[in-house]
């Protein structure tokens, strides 16, 4: 039999082909000359090669190629040629009939047999269905645009590498990618590879978040984009654009993004039109028993079109577990199949991912978490009652195949707990040991540190010079003083050189991480990180997310650090920040309106009395900071709360923040038969300047007239105090549970001078004090006369100050309440949407 | 047999956190999205003072309560650490990515 790889089929007639009279073998027709039907040949003839005469129907005009490589076949790493598994030779050896370039399009169940686009009609003794699947295409506008093409056969990689080719002649085109999940992933690499500027959409907020958590996603993400892409996370395509052909893809934020070439890769589904055209029983696949029988005994399934025991697969692994089981199943054997735990394993532009299992945690489950931020990797193992059963592993993949092993086997890892993270060849290497043994182990040469060059003997010999702790370690010989990653290592050499000698180092932010707040926040600026998940992979986390007490003062860190470039993260602001607003006891909110320097106007109140009238609230108080606070309201009102409020020229207050909060003045020299100075319009300006500003906690300013203190300037972080003869600056009140009077910084003379040194203090304060902890711990920490080393007497240092805070504060100062009352982010107002069902 | 009420899809929460919703006058229900995408469904009421659950920080499978920081485990209630106390769970789950929690019969059996 002759026929041509991509030319002909192999009869040009729609005549049923002739069967030999002699041949009584039972006839297998496989509808499909994919993977999977092939392969389950393939595992049939290893059986029983004489059993059955093999017919394959194939849609394609092609042998059965390897479609896993298409990417490489994009990328031009490989041929076609390369990727063919069983060519001609081993259809014409194994005397099965390939029909290809003619689809399947009925089966008779009745009849037994199949018809083919064609029209030739075959007769089957058993039937396999091998479709595959289906690209998924989202239903937008646009999506039948020539150039709108899916990634599933070598006819999508020809139209792709035709369009790469167009764009080298026009200068350079440019591809988008909808879908950041593994193959879309791999099809931006080959376009990229290819010399096309590629973007790729992704709807939700991290790439391949079925494989990979958050941390391992974002490092994709960070790679990806180093290579030349473009990455838009939470971006959601609203329609294809182009006049007779596609010109680009719109969003729904109204982005848009030329393209000469749109490629769907958002997903698959199982290909189940001609079983179900059949009568065959059809959930979300093909549905098959263990030995992928569907519901007529005649017909088995296997491939990513069925669905077994609930369960669709679109990996190749399940797929070759379903053709050893249906072979035996062919074959008179009866193992069964039982179902398959997958794993991926990826590796785009020279990254490797690997995921297997059960990676999302829960009760009961322990997340082992590794993170060299030197070398890029990161590995998470996820354990339950001693058992494996779920790994992330990103950067270096190579245990993966272990961690899947114990998965798959169930085996107990109780005796390998400690080490298993450190991968097959520490954990089993030479039988168990603990992790002060496998340090012992270690020879005196061995590095250490890999930042610094430090070897173990180097350690070694600090620590015997007295070095007893992690920091006079990091002092003495900088073994973990940059990256961090030895750490564990250092402290298992600091135990086994001292015994209990050991001193615990400084207290850590949180139980997440072995580094103290000024370490994190010293390496924030030193790697210029700019956000949380960044942060938390450089720096080693220990958890994937972080806990409710590290991921607000990160947030903070890198607000502070970083103003106009680092990636805010709204979930890990505390409720007061998120709404906008100061959550109460019994749950609903109040609102304070901010009012410069405790100055109002009859618009304002009538706008506040309106408020209150019209949200029924049930109190407004005169808060100690000379506000209105206006009490009782519920989530759902706050928007139209604002909104009224801002009609009246009235702006968020921030007595919710961790951030500026008021600043309190008394009348002063316009009023005041004592006043000396204008203090409140000194107030006034002092809030201009500072309000928006987030700090490490809240943060009060205070500016009285004279030396009688009416506005109680000295129980305030930042307090002026008026004489004759200019401004007594005071710092580090507070008015809190323990009652503490200001230090006395210095005077000057100027209103100007008053307002410099504030913005001064205030960054200081700002860059300096740990997340949660007020000026007064603060400065009872660092000393006063430091801070009037930084702000007093240095005048270049606090000039540079003053300019940061003021270049911060460019970016902070809009008013949270107007974006929200426009519409910004009200569902979370709202209830998930109306459902009235009457309680019974 | 449990009674499956479509509430939304699971990009109408944010990851990391959570909405409200209200069913036939009952008790308002909080329902969670985690770091990882999975779906959490508690009264939204500490054990603790009744602090609305729903406007807590997310962290990993828990929310750190608004009012005093205590710790809730999403999937069980139940107060983490040395506090002690539980809030009523109820059955979610996700199919076609879309959200459905059980119809509570009522708030007495919701746990």
């Amino acid at each position: 039999m002759e026929f041509q790889d991509g030319v002909s089929p192999v009869t040009d007639s729609g005549d049923d082909i002739l069967v030999p009279m002699d041949d009584v073998r039972e006839h297998l027709v496989v509808v499909g000359n994919g993977m999977a039907g092939c392969r389950a040949v393939e595992e049939l003839l290893a059986r029983d090669a004489g059993r059955y005469r093999v017919t394959i129907f194939g849609a394609e005009p092609h042998v059965n190629y390897n479609r896993i490589m298409l990417s490489p076949v994009l990328a031009g790493e490989k041929t076609f040629d390369d990727i063919v598994i069983n060519d001609r030779a081993w259809y014409a050896d194994n005397d099965i009939e390939l029909i290809v370039a003619d689809p399947v399009t009925a089966i008779d169940r009745a009849a037994k047999s199949v018809t083919a686009n064609s029209g030739r009609t075959v007769h089957y003794d058993k039937l396999l269905i091998a479709t595959g699947s289906d690209p998924f295409i989202i239903p937008v506008p646009g999506k039948d645009l020539p150039g709108v093409i899916s990634f599933r056969d070598m006819q999508d990689v020809d139209t792709m590498l035709a369009a790469a080719e167009a764009g080298k002649t026009a200068g350079g085109g440019s591809a988008v990618v909808i879908g950041g999940g593994l193959l879309g992933l791999e099809a931006a690499h080959g376009l990229t590879l290819r010399g096309m500027k590629v973007t790729v959409i992704h709807l939700m907020d991290t790439l391949m978040e079925r494989q990979l958590d958050e941390a391992a996603g974002w490092l994709l993400k960070s790679a990806l984009e180093a290579r030349g892409q473009t990455i838009l996370t939470g971006a959601n395509t609203a329609e294809i654009f182009g006049q007779g052909k596609v010109e680009g893809v719109r969003l729904k934020d109204g982005r848009e993004i030329p393209a000469s070439l749109v490629v769907m890769a958002v997903g698959i589904r199982p290909s189940t039109a001609l079983a179900r055209e059949a009568g065959l029983a059809v959930n979300r696949g093909i549905q098959v028993d263990d030995h992928m029988v569907t519901s007529d005994v005649d017909v088995l399934a296997v491939g990513e079109c069925v669905e077994h025991d609930g369960n669709v697969y679109g990996l190749v692994a399940p797929l070759w577990d379903m053709c050893r089981s249906l072979a035996d199943g062919l074959t008179d054997r009866h193992t069964g199949y039982k179902g398959s735990v997958t794993s991926t394993k990826l590796k785009v532009a020279g990254l490797d991912v690997f995921s297997a299992g059960d990676f999302s945690g829960g009760e009961g489950c322990e997340d082992i978490v590794l993170r060299d931020a030197s070398r890029g990797v990161y590995k998470r193992v996820v354990v339950k009652d001693d058992r494996v059963i779920g790994a992330v592993l990103y950067g270096d993949t190579a245990d993966g195949g272990w961690y899947f092993d114990l998965l798959k086997k169930d085996e107990d890892v109780a005796d390998i707990r400690d080490l298993l993270i450190f991968g097959q060849s520490f954990a089993s290497g030479g039988g168990v040991m603990d992790p002060k043994a496998a340090v012992a182990a270690l020879s005196d040469d061995a590095e250490i540190c890999g930042c610094n060059g430090v070897s173990k003997g180097q350690v070694v010999a600090c620590i015997e010079k007295g070095a007893c702790s992690l920091d006079a370690v990091r002092a003495g010989c900088k073994a973990s003083a940059s990256c961090g990653s030895c750490t564990g290592l250092v402290e298992n050499i600091l135990a086994l050189t001292l015994g209990d000698d050991v001193q615990s180092g400084p207290k850590t932010m949180c139980k997440c991480t072995s580094f103290g707040h000024d370490d994190v926040r010293r390496e924030i600026v030193a790697q210029d990180m700019r956000s949380i998940p960044e942060v938390m992979q450089k720096l080693h986390w220990s958890t994937p997310d972080g806990c409710s007490s590290c991921r607000p003062a990160l947030n903070y860190y890198l607000l502070c650090a970083l103003p106009g470039v680092y990636v805010d993260d709204q979930q890990s602001r505390f409720v007061n920040e998120r709404m906008h607003a100061n959550i109460q006891k019994d749950g609903t909110y109040s609102v304070v309106p901010r009012m410069w320097g405790g100055l109002t106007n009859p618009r304002e109140l009538r706008a506040i009395a309106d408020v209150v009238e019209k949200y029924d609230a049930p109190m407004v108080k005169v808060t100690g900071g000379q506000r209105l606070d206006i009490f009782g309201i519920k989530k759902e009102d706050l928007p139209a709360v604002w909104a009224d409020l801002n009609a009246a020229g009235m702006v968020s207050g921030h007595a919710y923040g961790k951030s500026l909060r008021t600043v309190k003045t008394c009348v002063g020299s316009e009023w005041c038969r004592f006043g000396t100075q204008d203090s409140t319009g000194l107030g006034v300006k002092t809030e201009r300047m500072t309000w928006g500003s987030w700090m490490p906690h809240k943060f009060k300013i205070a500016v009285s007239g004279c030396p009688r203190n009416c506005a109680e300037a000295t129980i305030k972080d930042f307090g002026i105090v008026c004489v004759d003869s200019g401004y007594e600056l005071h710092v580090g009140g507070n008015g809190g549970i323990h009652v503490r009077v200001t230090d006395f910084l210095c005077k000057v003379s100027t209103e100007q001078e008053a307002l410099d040194y504030c913005a001064a203090f205030t960054q200081l304060y700002r860059e300096e004090a740990r997340y949660l902890e007020r000026t007064a711990p603060w400065i009872e920490r660092v000393g006063v006369d430091y801070v009037k080393a930084r702000i007093a007497d240095d005048d270049a240092g606090r000039e540079a100050l003053r300019a940061r805070f003021l270049y911060s504060q460019s970016f902070s100062q809009d008013d949270p309440w107007a974006q929200r009352a426009a519409g910004a982010e009200t569902e979370l107002h709202q209830h998930l949407q109306p459902i009235s069902i009457a309680a019974e | 047999m449990t009674d499956w009420i479509d509430i939304g899809t699971l990009a109408d929460i944010p990851q990391r956190g959570a909405r409200t919703v209200h069913i036939g006058g009952e008790k308002e229900i909080a329902v969670f999205r985690t770091g990882d995408d999975h779906v959490f469904a508690l009264i939204n009421e500490c054990p603790h003072k009744k602090g609305p659950l729903s406007q807590g920080i997310v962290h990993g499978h828990n929310v750190a309560c608004p009012l005093h920081n205590w710790n809730i485990a999403l999937k069980t209630g139940e107060a983490q650490g040395e506090d002690k106390g539980c809030t009523p769970t109820i059955a979610v789950k996700q199919e076609d990515g879309r959200i459905l929690i059980a119809r509570p019969v009522s708030m007495k059996d919701a746990a």
